[in-house]
């Protein structure tokens, strides 16, 4: 039996200056290795939960814990790719990648073979020198999955990453995300609005309803990774099933 | 190449432009008052190494440290307001409370307390360019977006690592922009202060040929201050474009 990795038990967040919970008495259980979706309507706490678990939020009730600790950056190694993929606009792609091994351990610890296969994998090669402003929405996003695979972290936290592209764009953006996935098979939590995304992307889904945010349901998805022409009818049935909770819920 | 072949073809008919106006407005007043452009620029060609070299160089000393000591103080409270919240809610009513304060009406309080030396004329340029540079740098940091900082948060960065790594390297071009507009404020109250206690300075020449009549000296000694504004802003120009390569890179 495979053990939880990232385990969270009755989580409730309140912001500064909010009388009701952001999010409230979320559990959630995940597999090492495995990718699940947090999915629901806009504002039911879904990034607050990465939040958490990526050390930004420290003043939570309940428990976070990566393999049995308290989440800690410092210790866990973790990734994170939010919506608009957080690059610094006056570094190179280079110097974007890199920068997360310069604050986490330096740059002597970078794996540069490493380093090139995932410029290849992601085809970002020859815009290495490049600023992010010359960049695409879709280039941006996978130097933003390069700097986060770099580090091999533990645990990889992507905030409606694929939110920002364009339609086309967003489903190679998907596949190509699967692909360097497949290699590494890192922990990893994407939150969305988008249910085909979430069935798409999710091995596990969970589905959160609003005010405050709380978990509605959670599914063992049989559909990852399946294309949705060929399962077309199956994923839409499920979809229309997933959006009716988000009614219920609310 | 410090100026590109355009922005020096953009001086000359600056240049001639400015002194056709003149010629042409000196011929109307006829006047010693205004004297034609012409021997202005005989003077400045004859006696710049005898009679000016001196000034320039104890005003251009006094513009370099005032602004030194200015960007060395200011750009790190910039940065802490900037970043830290809660130190920007103590510090920010005492910058606004002492920006408005007219600075020259300090004079007279700084030459009493730090005497009429060197030390004075730097103080007053200081006090003047000081806020600008603090206000500038504070909204600058602030306007850096949060999701910038989240994938270093979730990697366990120091708030030590962010500064140095991220929020340094992105101020570089405000820092200049600062500097830009502190060294016109530092020439115009460097003329002020160089009227007392001293008998070496721009401002001195300007109002001592003032006094004796010699109107060809005093118009030379303006133009001669103006140039040093101007090298000053090719300088960072050209610095611009070293540290800043991002702006350019299309």
């Amino acid at each position: 039996m495979i053990s939880d990795m990232i385990k969270i038990k009755n989580l409730s967040v309140c912001y500064k200056g909010k009388k009701v919970n952001a999010i409230e008495n979320v559990n959630i259980n995940i597999e090492k290795g495995q990718i699940c979706t947090v999915v629901g309507p806009s504002g039911v706490g879904k990034s607050t939960i990465l939040k958490v678990l990526a050390g930004i939020i420290k003043n939570y009730e309940g428990e976070s814990t990566i393999d049995g600790e308290e989440v800690n950056p410092t210790i866990h190694s973790i990734g994170f790719i939010p919506q608009n993929y957080g690059l610094v606009e006056w570094k190179t792609i280079k110097q974007n990648i890199y920068l997360s091994a310069k604050v986490k351990n330096g740059t002597k610890n970078i794996d540069n073979e490493f380093y090139k296969k995932l410029l290849d994998k992601l085809n970002i090669g020859k815009q290495e020198k490049c600023y992010p402003r010359n960049l695409s929405g879709g280039e941006k996003q996978r130097v933003s999955i390069a700097r986060a695979f770099l580090l091999k972290p533990k645990l990889l936290l992507m905030d409606e990453p694929f939110s920002a592209l364009d339609v086309v764009t967003r489903e190679d953006a998907r596949r190509l995300f699967l692909d360097v996935w497949n290699e590494h098979k890192v922990t990893t939590i994407l939150v969305t609005h988008d249910i085909k995304e979430a069935i798409y992307l999710g091995q596990k889904i969970i589905v959160m309803s609003s005010s405050p945010g709380e978990i509605v349901k959670c599914i063992n998805n049989d559909l990852f990774g399946k294309s949705y022409t060929l399962e077309s009818e199956v994923i839409e049935n499920m979809a229309f099933e997933i959006k009716e909770m988000f009614k219920r819920g609310i | 190449m410090v100026l590109g072949q355009n922005k020096k073809n953009n001086f000359l008919y600056a240049f001639i432009l400015s002194f056709i106006i003149w010629e042409v407005v000196a011929l109307i007043i006829n006047k010693p008052i205004f004297p034609e452009p012409i021997y202005i620029i005989k003077y400045i060609t004859q006696s710049f190494m005898s009679e000016m070299k001196l000034h320039v160089l104890y005003s251009l000393r006094r513009i370099l440290i005032g602004i030194f000591v200015t960007v060395i103080i200011g750009v790190p409270i910039g940065i802490i307001m900037g970043y830290y919240d809660k130190i920007d809610s103590i510090l920010s009513p005492l910058v606004y409370f002492n920006y408005p304060v007219p600075k020259t009406a300090l004079l007279p309080i700084v030459m009493l307390l730090f005497g009429l030396g060197e030390s004075a004329k730097i103080i007053m340029i200081f006090l003047i360019t000081f806020f600008p540079v603090v206000v500038n740098i504070r909204d600058k940091v602030k306007s850096i977006d949060d999701e910038v900082y989240y994938p270093m948060y979730s990697l366990g960065a120091s708030k030590f690592k962010i500064i140095v790594q991220i929020i340094l390297p992105g101020i570089y071009e405000t820092i200049l922009t600062s500097i830009r507009i502190s060294i016109g404020t530092a020439i115009s109250i460097l003329f002020f202060t160089e009227n007392f206690g001293t008998e070496y300075g721009m401002g001195y020449l300007i109002m001592d040929s003032w006094m004796r009549v010699n109107y060809v000296q005093m118009y030379s000694a303006i133009v001669v201050l103006s140039l040093i504004g101007l090298m000053f802003f090719i300088s960072i120009d050209a610095l611009e474009r070293i540290v800043c390569p991002w702006k350019d890179n299309d």
